[in-house]
């Protein structure tokens, strides 16, 4: 189904939970079990995916799953709008965590955070195979491009 | 003391695992908190001491550069550095030194092989590969294929892994001109009935290469015996240094290819009218080798020599037939590859898991295994799968590392629940 402008709005993401919570809640867990757990839970929270976008345009290389971004600007409130979407659980898991940083933010905000800093607050480059990190990278990478994109034109 | 526990003694002073373990320091270590337990051998193997000491020594008391012969310590450096090379072809029976190239690995040395052939080679010849081939026994057939107007045609596999007989009589045909072919399958463990497929190939005048990546660190090939054309393989899988392998190949071919580098070491002599090449093996062994690296696979071999090999493959099939039984207590995992001639290799996925989800969660649990398509994308397309999780074992693995393995993947399907 393709997506609506209105999908891309009613992205939870980015709205609930709100980073807080999810650094609150990430306290909390004190071993690997508790922390995998919690981000597995926040992938089942990833809004379903437009399967007219699961392109090659959209697609991340660099991955080890297969990984899809696509966005949406809102002319109206200036911001961008993102879906992610992935084939493993885990990855899931860490593009719901960027979304909840990035999501409905405007270019500039998103080009602004710094979300290397939110990885290392939630010890997750560590805890993150090298291989794994780098597609986590390239999705980031992705969307600061997508968003460098929209800001200057 | 009765029949039973004295054999139990025999097998145990032929082959102590824990005493073997020793002989790998980088085995006693922690990952994330855990003891780690290594079972991505397939991808690369560890270094015993003795390949250790062997590089560290070559270069605190004979470094110098090999063939110049102007002084003690290059004599020193290229005794060793020849020394392994004939213990390369004590290890592969091959019948003569010459026969005996180095190469930065399998992938190069197929790479060469490739290039020599190109000359042979015109359009509407085939070279046959098969479905399970890695990339490097793909990849540089098409490149050579594309220059020459040849043909890359698989051999079918049937679902259980193994190779399709029928599929390769059928394609094995009068355009048929080289035979290009994995021993083992690196995915599956599969080990392929090379004798069989040279024996059809040879009678048709085919020239034939075997890629005995996967398979030398399991058993050891006789070339002579096999009458394959080129053997080759890498020295890391098989408990050497990186940045080494070995190209076997019959002296008259090797003779009939042109070089694969320029440089030095490869020439006989070098003028601006004409430049002649050096005899074989040197001919395709342009600029300074990886000295130390020969010297530190030698040494590997050397080790392995000292090992009671029929007792370690035994070792290797016991930690296959645990993992086998213990599938089943994994509800939902089901292995790729059950061919009846393995290797300890296990790929599998279990439903529902992505095969990267499966490697995170068992790092974290200090296992280290292979996860992803394993250069072999033709397959993994075969089996309909974006990747498995592959678990590939030496002989320094012990059966518990096998039952902490299923545990681990226990939890790791809890976690998922």
């Amino acid at each position: 189904m393709p997506a609506t402008e209105q999908d891309f709005l009613d992205n939870p993401l980015g709205k609930n939970p709100t980073l807080e919570d999810v650094l609150d809640g990430f306290e909390f867990l004190d071993d690997w079990e508790e922390r995998y757990a919690f981000i597995i839970d926040l992938g089942k929270q990833l809004p379903a995916f437009p399967d007219d976008a699961r392109i090659e345009k959209n697609y991340v290389h660099g991955c080890q799953s297969q990984v899809w971004v696509v966005s949406h600007f809102h002319e109206a409130s200036g911001k961008l709008y993102l879906l992610i979407d992935s084939d493993a659980m885990i990855v899931r898991g860490l593009a719901a965590m960027i979304l909840i940083a990035l999501n409905g933010k405007t270019p500039r905000d998103l080009l602004a955070t710094d979300i290397d800093e939110l990885f290392e607050q939630l010890d997750l480059f560590r805890h993150i195979s090298p291989t794994r990190g780098n597609g986590l990278r390239s999705m980031i990478g992705k969307i600061r491009d997508i968003a460098a994109a929209q800001a200057t034109e | 003391m009765n029949d039973l526990s004295m054999a139990n003694t025999a097998t145990q002073t032929a082959f102590d695992v824990q005493a073997i373990r020793r002989d790998f320091p980088i085995l006693s270590q922690q990952v994330n908190g855990k003891p780690l337990v290594y079972l991505d051998n397939g991808a690369s193997a560890q270094k015993p001491l003795a390949v250790l000491d062997a590089m560290d020594r070559y270069y605190r008391e004979m470094h110098s550069n090999v063939h110049r012969g102007a002084h003690t310590l290059g004599d020193r450096a290229t005794a060793a550095f020849e020394g392994a090379r004939e213990t390369i072809r004590s290890f592969l029976n091959a019948g003569s030194t010459r026969e005996i190239i180095w190469t930065k690995g399998t992938t190069e040395a197929i790479n060469l092989v490739a290039n020599g052939l190109a000359p042979k080679l015109k359009a509407g010849d085939e070279i046959l590969v098969s479905h399970m081939e890695h990339h490097a026994n793909i990849v540089p057939w098409q490149m050579v294929a594309e220059r020459t107007g040849a043909k890359v045609v698989p051999i079918q596999v049937t679902p259980a892994g193994e190779l399709d007989l029928e599929s390769f009589d059928r394609l094995l045909n009068d355009r048929t001109r080289i035979l290009a072919i994995t021993h083992v399958s690196n995915v599956l463990g599969t080990i392929n009935p090379v004798n069989e497929l040279v024996g059809k190939a040879k009678a048709r005048g085919v020239i034939t290469l075997l890629d005995g990546a996967q398979a030398v660190p399991h058993f050891q090939p006789d070339v002579q015996a096999l009458d394959c054309d080129f053997y080759v393989f890498s020295s890391h899988k098989l408990f050497g240094p990186t940045g080494i392998g070995v190209l076997y190949g019959k002296a008259a071919l090797l003779e009939d290819m042109p070089p694969y580098q320029g440089g030095g070491e490869m020439i006989e002599r070098v003028s601006f009218e004409r430049t002649t090449w050096n005899v074989l093996p040197y001919k395709f062994e342009a600029g300074t080798p990886a000295i130390a690296e020969a010297v530190g696979l030698g040494a590997a071999i050397d080790y392995l020599n000292g090992l009671d090999r029929p007792a370690m493959e035994a070792a290797e099939n016991a930690l296959m037939a645990r993992a086998n039984q213990l599938v089943e207590t994994v509800p939902g995992m089901s292995i790729i590859g059950t061919a009846k001639q393995k290797v300890p290799v296990m790929s599998f996925k279990i439903e529902g898991l992505h095969p990267s989800d499966i490697g995170t969660l068992l790092d974290q649990q200090g296992i280290a295994i292979r996860t992803g398509h394993h250069c072999a994308m033709p397959l993994m397309d075969f089996y309909g799968v974006p990747g498995t999780a592959r678990a590939s074992f030496a002989f320094y693995n012990t059966l518990d590392e096998v039952e902490q393995l299923f545990a681990a993947l226990q939890k790791v399907q809890r976690l998922f629940a």
